[in-house]
């Protein structure tokens, strides 16, 4: 935070600005260089913090941003942080986030958060240095064609060919980010783009037109009303709905069609909190470690309505096994999702909101046709609950080593289930999302199409600094954490305060359990034998560690943490290694082919 | 089946890789591919030959529609449609053979455009399969060498694919 007050008392006058003039002497339109017109934008976008990490060929840019103090600059301490801090951003504000990060190497290192963000769909802006454009295909220093590079897991890009473009590029950059099925947009910029004695007119775009992108506004009128006398009339249907109703704001309208109704709703992994999982309606969330209640109603529902999910392999199982007796309703703004995976019987192209809110108008004053049958399906599905109840872990006994599973109880009671909790990857991903209760949209932030472990602690900081009254905890496991944990640094410079709890069984714990599953227990290269003292590295930082080992320590450690909002705190919680994550579905199985513990199976 | 899809794109820098990226990426096959400028020079027509069932072509469609450089796109074997496609060859010429290869330029409504005292440089337009055809009937005499521009098509009638 030094930077800026430096920036005051270099330059009050914020970005320096040359200005033409007509004859009266009167300023008629401003010129900037390219760098001077990428803050001007950032700044007239309503940008408030940037993540990134300097470099020679982004050092015009970076020079301009020292010359304001609107949008604040993030010194991450690896690119790939900086793109997962503007995701963790994005996916809790709904807006996107920006990286600016350096040619070559620099750009390299976004790469995989580029594609975890496009794998959930979700909007950013990613600027990337590049050489000089005469240098370009040389093999420069630093150069890499990232453009090139990040195609396949763009939404799309754009390179800088002459300054006067930026403002316009930029504008249709956050334009393709955020709308239709949103996704990240890498803008690479050459250095002489930037150059600060080229100016050029700057003037911000307030809109923008491609002719070849038009993402749909509304669904076909035609196939929802198809869809809707399809649900009246449905003897078993179950509400499907993704990460689309989350990143398209439409949570509040589909909570209020799936009561209306009196269905029951089950989610992706990525749709968590879309629907209230404390409500009876809720089912959980479904697939590959989906609750039993979930797998089994949908593989007997004669009707599904799938809303911005898109049929995703941890979801269906075998395809061919999946939901035998059921019609399927899909609702997507993205038409290439649609009956990509799943054959629908009505699809719907449109954005989940307008589509949900067509579907509310009709069926308000309209019944159900069977109610009773609707009643007997309520029955079957409040078996399969009871079915499960009380029998999801064995709960440690005093004195012997914690689950993990109880550890997300403890963290969800301590927070009130409030907290935004985002995740890694493996066991402990699926512990925060199967034993933390979600009521409200964008608060689980987790990788789910990727998979990218180093994901959570960076994104975690970039949720904290937008929302600092909240309480932002990341939960983790010592693989993952170990991955980024050099954050620690950007959060002692920033006085970031996320929580953290390290989920510690000394071991890649996803991997050892399917090794245990699939390969009679050899863990090849699935333990952590030389871990770190986490204690003495968070210390070594300025923050405070907190060492769990019981169930009675748990509780009173998570108070402590959770105490000062402005603190970050690190919880090293020793738990089970043995510990498996349950239900898991069986490979090539149907959705109700179940592993329910390590010996029992649907 | 084969199927012939037009797209209209942006003659911008990049647009042709995204294409090409996007057949390698989703395991989509090119059999041919041509590509040029319309006569609005900021717009390109690209056309693609691929082999798929109606999901993976479905598949297709859908995916390069959303690419951000695609305008528009058509799959001309939807309907009636003219595909023509250019090849140049040079065939062996010698002895009794020189007056066969003419024979059959001929019988092919090719034009020998080059020659030299050994070998003719043969033009043909037709569709893939009269192509094939030729090729078939020019390999005894002895093929040198094949230049294929690959499929372009245009729908018949009054459809037009444009802006």
């Amino acid at each position: 935070m030094g930077r800026q007050r430096h920036t005051a008392a270099l330059d009050t006058a914020g970005c320096p600005a040359d200005r033409t003039r007509d004859l009266q002497g009167r300023n008629t339109v401003e010129l900037l260089s390219g760098a001077d017109m990428i803050a001007r934008f950032l700044q007239d976008e309503g940008v408030e913090y940037i993540y990134g990490y300097p470099g020679g060929a982004a050092l015009h840019i970076y020079d301009a941003l020292f010359r304001q103090d609107k949008v604040k600059h993030i010194l991450v301490r690896h690119e790939q942080a900086a793109t997962h801090a503007a995701d963790g951003y994005a996916r809790a504000a709904g807006k996107p986030g920006v990286v600016l990060v350096t040619s070559g190497p620099g750009a390299t290192n976004a790469v995989t958060g580029i594609a975890t963000a496009y794998m959930d769909s979700i909007p950013m802006v990613v600027l990337c240095g590049q050489v000089m454009s005469h240098l370009i295909g040389d093999d420069a220093f630093q150069e890499t064609d990232i453009v090139g590079v990040t195609r396949p897991i763009v939404k799309h890009s754009f390179s800088i060919r002459h300054p006067s473009e930026i403002p316009e590029v930029l504008k249709k950059a956050f334009y393709l980010a955020a709308t239709g099925r949103p996704g990240p947009v890498v803008v690479d910029i050459p250095k002489d783009m930037t150059a600060p004695t080229e100016r050029y007119e700057y003037v911000y775009p307030k809109k923008v037109k491609m002719r070849s992108y038009n993402p749909v506004t509304r669904g076909h009128t035609g196939q929802i009303k198809k869809a809707v006398e399809m649900m009246l009339k449905a003897k078993r249907p179950v509400f499907y709905t993704g990460g689309g109703v989350v990143t398209g704001k439409a949570s509040e309208g589909l909570t209020d069609l799936v009561k209306q109704l009196g269905f029951p709703i089950t989610t992706t992994l990525m749709g968590i909190g879309a629907y209230p999982q404390s409500d009876r309606q809720c089912l959980g969330w479904l697939g590959m470690h989906g609750s039993y209640e979930s797998n089994m109603a949908m593989h007997h529902a004669d009707l599904i309505i799938a809303i911005g999910a898109r049929f995703d392999d941890r979801v269906t199982n075998n395809t061919s096994k999946f939901c035998p007796t059921a019609k399927i309703i899909h609702v997507d703004v993205d038409p290439s999702s649609v009956s990509k995976t799943v054959r629908a019987d009505v699809p719907i192209v449109g954005p989940a909101s307008s589509v949900i809110n067509e579907m509310i108008s009709l069926v308000q004053g309209q019944s159900i046709s069977q109610p009773e049958a609707l009643t007997e399906w309520w029955q079957k599905i409040d078996g399969w609950r009871a079915e499960r109840e009380g029998k999801l872990y064995e709960p440690s006994k005093p004195g012997e080593v914690l689950k993990p599973q109880e550890v997300i109880e403890a963290l969800c009671r301590v927070t009130r289930g409030e907290a935004y909790v985002t995740t890694d990857v493996g066991q402990h991903q699926m512990f925060a999302a199967q034993y933390y209760k979600f009521d409200k949209p964008n608060r689980l932030i987790t990788s789910g199409g990727l998979g990218t472990m180093g994901f959570g602690f960076p994104a975690a900081m970039g949720i904290k600094q937008n929302f600092p009254d909240d309480d932002v905890v990341c939960v983790t496991g010592e693989g993952s954490f170990q991955m980024m944990m050099q954050e620690l640094s950007t959060c002692k410079q920033y006085g970031v305060g996320v929580k953290i709890v390290n989920l510690n069984n000394a071991s890649l714990g996803m991997v050892r359990q399917w090794q245990d599953l699939n390969y009679k227990s050899r863990h090849a290269h699935s333990y952590m034998e030389s871990l770190p003292d986490f204690h003495m590295l968070i210390e070594a930082y300025g923050f405070t560690a907190i060492t769990v080992n019981t169930l009675d320590e748990l509780e009173p450690a998570l108070e402590r943490a959770f105490a000062d909002k402005h603190e970050l705190v690190f919880l090293d919680v020793k738990v089970d290694p043995f510990e498996h994550v349950y239900p898991m579905q069986v490979p090539l199985g149907a959705m109700r082919d179940m592993l329910l513990s390590k010996t029992e199976r649907t | 089946m084969r199927h012939i899809i037009s797209i209209l794109m942006e003659n911008e820098p990049g647009a042709l890789s995204r294409v090409v990226g996007l057949f390698s990426q989703r395991n989509f096959n090119i059999e041919t591919l041509n590509v040029a400028p319309t006569e609005d020079p900021s717009l390109s027509r690209l056309t693609v030959t691929t082999v798929g069932d109606d999901r993976v072509i479905e598949q297709i469609t859908k995916h390069l529609n959303k690419l951000i450089d695609v305008v528009k796109l058509v799959d001309l074997t939807e309907g009636n449609h003219i595909e023509r496609e250019l090849m140049l060859v040079k065939v062996k010429a010698l002895g009794a053979a020189r007056d066969e290869v003419k024979r059959t330029v001929d019988i092919f409504r090719a034009q020998i455009v080059d020659v030299t005292p050994s070998l003719y440089t043969v033009q043909i337009t037709g569709d893939a399969a009269k192509l094939d055809a030729f090729l078939q009937a020019m390999a005894p005499v002895g093929i040198l060498e094949v230049a294929r521009t690959g499929v372009s098509g245009i729908a018949r009638g009054d459809k037009v694919l444009s802006l």
